[in-house]
């Protein structure tokens, strides 16, 4: 129990520092995806520093388990939380996006070491996954393959034929997470195009559904990632409802940190909120 | 094994080589008794994800497979695998330089009947487009089965378009092959032809042809991206014009590759192919070649404009 606790303070603790990060790689007058990184910052925390097998020392190991940010936009969660682990050299961070820095506005897997998988376009990540669980399964490796989707991005199709031969293929092996934030670029989901209900069409297409009431609590999400190792006959999908901006006052439930642009003002803020 | 058919050729080499090895993978998107990729199922049904009709989701996954160390074939009609599929292909295979080989089966108007929705006109153009990619046409079945095998040895996305229907070859079965590298098959110092695919052989047809009279070159150019701009100039070079022929759109494809090579030395060139329209449904593939214009008495006529 006290074990448990000490693992929770420690991720929130992650959790805060990756939101720095990304802070600090969009810095002042830069449009930058902040709100769907926070939404999603505390899932990847559990992720990298908790769930996942891996070497930040030897990325190149079969049997890890990988992970893939389909949506791509949200890259600068990514890399803060490559920085973390020591994958990326944090003096990268201030040079995201600008001409030939190894971060990109989207994932790249030549230009980033510890990405898997380029993504940007969206709609695409759940099948890279797909196919990277099928190799996992093929190699007989006990590895899993976690794909981080919006719920905008449910919207395109390519997702819903990943979902369907996931199910086809009984591939226990691959988890979907999607970050529930109810907001999309130009508006509320509800109110631009409705992509819901999520945990009827899963269900319908073959995926076993953990809902998270809080995917900003670190023991929810914890819980749902353990609940998500217990799969045997088929695919999982974590349906978390989060907060846009997570952990930013001035940015929380905000449309226009979709996208977008922090003042002198705000960073130090922000920086401040974080500390 | 001597073959008349690219699909078949095609088939059981990659059968013949998944035994070698077993990092290859097939996907398919329900076309595979015309594609031949259900030979591969046959003999591997562990290895052979049948993906439904969903082309992207296919190719897409094809991406994982090659991240995780497979070498994926993904197959369909070129229309699609190469069309539909576009997206897929630009984002989730090229931009990361991944070592998967996409299949476009029934290319050109091979696939006579089905008409403009199901001929690809344009996918050369399309594939060419992307950088990181490469472009195979076979001109024979004989080049199919080493385009295959050369494939699974390059490391990097790779698309090849194959023809639907039986012709005899036109490549000798032990003429070497290499991806990059075009092949003279008959020299000549007046005009010179460059061809992919079937028209490969009707280029051969007309320089036959007009040999009395001319003497014509013929360069079979099976792989249209990256196209080896120094040989097909030297190949160009003295000779009072070039003449491409491709069954494909003439905008984008092989004659746009080699006019581009082609664009500062005094040969001028004239471009065959299917001129900027759709395709259209035929009861027979020759007739409908003849249609467009792909035949050799148009090569023939082009040839002697130069002369």
């Amino acid at each position: 129990m006290a074990e448990r606790v000490e693992l929770v303070r420690n991720l929130e603790t992650v959790a805060k520092r990756i939101r720095r990060n990304i802070i600090e790689s969009v810095g002042v007058g830069v449009a930058g995806h902040i709100g769907g990184s926070f939404s999603s910052a505390d899932m990847v925390a559990a992720l990298y520093f908790h769930k996942m097998r891996y070497s930040p020392t030897d990325l190149g190991r079969p049997d890890r388990d990988r992970f893939i940010l389909s949506k791509g936009h949200v890259a600068i969660l990514q890399y803060a939380a490559l920085v973390e682990a020591g994958i990326v050299d944090r003096k990268e961070l201030k040079k995201t996006k600008t001409i030939g820095s190894c971060l990109q506005g989207h994932p790249d897997v030549m230009k980033t070491p510890g990405i898997e998988a380029g993504t940007g376009s969206l709609g695409q990540g759940l099948s890279i996954g797909l196919g990277m669980a099928l190799a996992q399964r093929l190699d007989g490796q006990d590895a899993k393959t976690y794909v981080l989707m919006g719920d905008g991005e449910l919207a395109e199709g390519q997702i819903w034929e990943a979902a369907m031969a996931a199910a086809n293929f009984k591939v226990s092996n691959l988890v979907g997470i999607v970050d529930r934030n109810r907001l999309q670029a130009t508006g509320r989901i509800t109110e631009r195009f409705n992509t819901n209900p999520l945990n009827a069409k899963w269900k319908a297409f073959g995926w076993e559904v953990i809902e998270v009431e809080d995917g900003n609590d670190m023991p929810q999400l914890l819980e749902a990632l353990e609940k998500a190792d217990k799969a045997e006959t088929g695919p999982t999908v974590i349906i978390m409802d989060t907060v846009k901006g997570k952990g930013l006052s001035f940015a929380e439930n905000v449309v226009g940190f979709h996208n977008g642009m922090l003042t002198q003002e705000q960073y130090d803020l922000a920086m401040a909120e974080l500390a | 094994m001597t073959y008349n058919n690219q699909r078949i050729a095609y088939g059981e080499t990659l059968v013949r080589l998944g035994r070698e090895n077993p990092d290859i993978v097939a996907l398919e998107a329900d076309l595979g008794k015309s594609t031949m990729s259900f030979m591969f199922q046959e003999s591997f049904p562990e290895r052979y994800f049948e993906m439904g009709i969903a082309e992207a989701n296919m190719t897409s996954t094809a991406a994982g497979l090659a991240q995780t160390g497979k070498i994926p074939f993904t197959h369909s009609f070129a229309v699609f695998s190469a069309g539909r599929a576009y997206d897929q292909i630009r984002q989730t295979i090229a931009i990361g330089n991944l070592n998967v080989k996409i299949c476009g089966s029934s290319a050109g108007l091979s696939d006579f009947g089905d008409g403009s929705t199901h001929q690809a006109i344009e996918d050369m153009a399309i594939m060419r487009a992307i950088p990181n990619m490469t472009v195979l046409c076979p001109a024979d079945a004989n080049e199919t089965v080493k385009a295959v095998e050369a494939m699974v040895e390059f490391k990097g996305p790779c698309y090849i378009r194959l023809n639907r229907n039986n012709y005899e070859n036109v490549t000798a079965e032990d003429a070497p092959f290499a991806i990059g590298v075009p092949t003279i098959l008959r020299e000549g110092t007046d005009v010179v032809v460059f061809a992919c695919g079937i028209m490969v052989g009707k280029a051969l047809a007309a320089a036959e042809g007009l040999k009395e009279m001319l003497s014509v070159k013929v360069v079979n150019v099976s792989t249209v991206k990256p196209l080896d701009v120094e040989k097909i100039r030297k190949a160009a070079a003295g000779c009072k014009g070039a003449v491409t022929a491709e069954e494909h759109s003439v905008i984008g494809g092989l004659g746009s590759a080699v006019a581009q090579a082609l664009a500062d030395m005094p040969v001028p060139v004239a471009c065959i192919g299917v001129e900027d329209e759709f395709g259209c449904s035929s009861h027979d593939y020759e007739g409908l070649l003849a249609h467009y214009g792909l035949t050799t008495d148009v090569i023939v006529r082009e040839i002697r404009k130069f002369a």
